[in-house]
């Protein structure tokens, strides 16, 4: 058998540097190598006229459909506003000791939020939550440690004050 | 932190519960679903739940019904309803029937979490105190509050059924007849009981202070500000703010009232940074704000906002037969704290009590009981002990001041002036009486 692969499936443009740097920190996170793949999914198909917003739902059944043989967790990457019907947005989510995620840096952006655009902060924040997705898939829940990636958070400013990176606790309890 | 809560989600759309069921599970909670009420019920009839998540429009039974069957299980669950915006009224009925609160769907993330981590505090702390659990219909802290006539008794069932919501009150009722304690009792029968009660007096503060008062100021926000200070409203954060003579607010508060309202959340004056704050409103008035709202001069929007439950507090004189019992209940709590031995009251005096209009009311009444025995024989309260056997008209002969030294030199014989016992009795602090006895130059008599 293939070594099993965690898999970003990008959908729009994303630059190489960033996604390598990504995936250097999921695979020290969760031990697992990373493979990166270009989706084609047709994002229109998606998206909701009245709330102007594309489905989360609908998109990660459509992560958790594709399938790769050697992948042990698929996580979804946009860049649109994505939500589900009964939260008003979501940076991300994951069925839960499943195999898939999606994560969004839309909502990611301080752009978002009246601030002065900041790439490096945006790329941290992506990370952040891509891990905390995986880490869902993973078996994890919400941890209450204040730096860990776990903590949930509803805010930009959350994602700032924890670390990209599994406390202890998280690590140890981590379901491969 | 949400160790051991349970949640128990009821939608009839299924990607509604999916949603919620993965949000909580994620954060630990322990969760279940029901696609209908009647699905809901059986599983609340089965294991307690300490969060029920109902949506408010759901066929075969609707969420209000569903909530009235709960309660009638006798079930401590705290219930949120969840609604579209255009049924937010329903919501508000919802309210008036005890629910904790109500989101409108979508949620905001942030705003989901805040109600559950809050709920689950309060959950938390009320499963702590063991007393809660076999207390469910008998009311606390309400020991101040006497009164057996069918209008009493439709006061104090409200306070019982607004206890355990969210929802905003305001108290109506002339002055003196206890709205404050009626605010302390919706309060302390709360699930926020074990968080702040803070008290604004809105009518005694000018504008800037009571800006400053209720919203907190930053260290140099104005001439006099040398230090950050909390607002009430900052102070209440869990528990509750009551605020006292709300319609002596002028417009300009008025406006800024409401928008703490709709967002829970503020700026210190002079401060930058956004303060977020959960706290619970009870106003209380003695105008008829209604007319207020006609006449232009208090705004619609805050007065719909305020008043999601109106208590009425009667007058003492729609409530005549609550006299003797609040006449009993004055002369136990003075005699006692005076430590005197209970006196009696005749029946002509009491008569005459009954047949007095009382314009101030329960704090009149209890004025006239307190004074009574002060100046009495000590044995029954006469008619003469009472100043409105002849006229409404309080300058009788004796002076506040006379009755004061006479009282405070009872006491200070009374327990062999022991000044620690005495200033108890008196409810004042020591000092206190130290510059009393100063003033009326009280001296010890000799005895043996
Ligand atoms: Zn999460
Ligand atoms: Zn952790």
């Amino acid at each position: 058998m293939d070594e099993q692969k965690i898999f970003l499936i990008t959908n729009g443009i994303f630059e190489q540097e960033c996604l390598k740097e990504i995936a250097k920190d999921i695979t020290r996170e969760f031990n697992f190598p990373v493979s990166i793949y270009e989706g084609s999914l047709d994002l229109r198909e998606f998206y909701d006229e009245v709330r102007r917003q594309y489905d989360g739902n609908r998109l990660l059944k459509e992560i958790e459909k594709m399938d790769f043989p050697d992948a042990i967790k698929k996580i979804g990457l946009f860049r649109n506003d994505i939500y589900i019907p009964i939260l008003t947005f979501i940076f991300g989510q994951a069925i839960y000791k499943g195999n898939s995620g999606i994560a969004s840096l839309y909502r990611l952006r301080n752009e978002q939020y009246g601030m002065k655009p900041d790439e490096s902060k945006l790329l941290d924040r992506f990370k952040k939550v891509i891990i905390h997705e995986l880490g869902h898939t993973f078996g994890l829940k919400h941890c209450y440690v204040p730096t860990c990636v776990m903590r949930s958070g509803t805010y930009v400013e959350h994602l700032d004050q924890k670390n990209h990176t599994l406390c202890k606790t998280c690590r140890s309890l981590v379901d491969r | 932190m949400p160790e051991n809560i349970s949640i128990l989600i009821v939608d009839d759309e299924e990607s509604v519960r999916d949603s919620l069921y993965n949000w909580f599970i994620e954060d630990g909670y322990i969760v279940e679903s029901a696609a209908n009420a009647k699905e809901a019920l059986l599983k609340v009839e089965s294991r307690n739940f300490d969060i029920i998540l109902a949506d408010i429009k759901m066929p075969g039974m609707d969420g209000l019904e569903m909530h009235r069957r709960i309660k009638a299980l006798n079930n401590n669950s705290i219930v949120i309803v969840m609604t579209a915006f255009s049924s937010v009224d329903t919501a508000v009925q919802a309210l008036k029937d005890g629910a904790y609160d109500y989101i409108t769907k979508p949620f905001d993330p942030d705003d989901l979490s805040h109600l559950i981590r809050n709920a689950s505090k309060q959950i938390k702390l009320s499963v702590e105190n063991e007393v809660l659990k076999n207390k469910i219909s008998t009311l606390e802290n309400i020991d101040d509050i006497i009164g057996r006539s069918d209008a009493m008794v439709k006061v104090l069932n409200e306070v019982e059924s607004v206890s355990n919501s969210n929802s905003s009150v305001i108290i109506t009722g002339e002055s003196g007849t206890g709205k404050e304690l009626i605010a302390r009792a919706i309060h302390f029968n709360s699930p926020r009981k074990y968080f702040p009660l803070v008290s604004v007096h809105c009518g005694a503060l000018s504008e800037s202070l009571l800006e400053s008062e209720l919203f907190g100021h930053d260290k140099g926000a104005f001439t006099g500000a040398m230090f950050n200070r909390k607002g009430r409203f900052e102070m209440a954060d869990g528990g509750t703010i009551f605020l006292d003579e709300i319609a002596t607010i002028s417009s300009k508060m008025q406006v800024e009232l409401l928008r703490v309202l709709e967002t829970k959340s503020f700026m210190r004056v002079g401060g930058n940074k956004e303060i977020k704050s959960d706290f619970r409103v009870i106003c209380a008035t003695n105008r008829e704000l209604l007319k207020m709202v006609e006449s232009g001069t208090f705004r619609e929007d805050l007065y719909y906002r305020l008043n999601v439950v109106n208590i009425i507090i009667p007058p003492i004189r729609e409530r005549v037969d609550d006299i003797p019992l609040l006449v009993d209940h004055f002369i136990k709590k003075y005699c006692d704290a005076m430590g005197r031995d209970l006196v009696m009251i005749e029946t002509s005096a009491l008569n005459r009590l009954k047949n007095f209009e009382f314009p101030g009311n329960v704090r009149e009444l209890e004025n006239l009981i307190e004074r009574a025995i002060v100046i009495g024989n000590g044995k029954e309260i006469r008619l003469r002990d009472l100043p409105i056997e002849k006229s409404i008209n309080y300058s009788s002969v004796e002076s506040l001041d006379e009755l004061e030294h006479k009282h405070i030199q009872d006491i200070l014989e009374k327990y062999n002036w022991n000044i620690t016992y005495a200033a108890k009795a008196l409810n004042v602090n020591r000092v206190t009486l130290y510059n009393k006895i100063k003033k009326y130059n009280l001296k010890r008599t000799k005895k043996q």
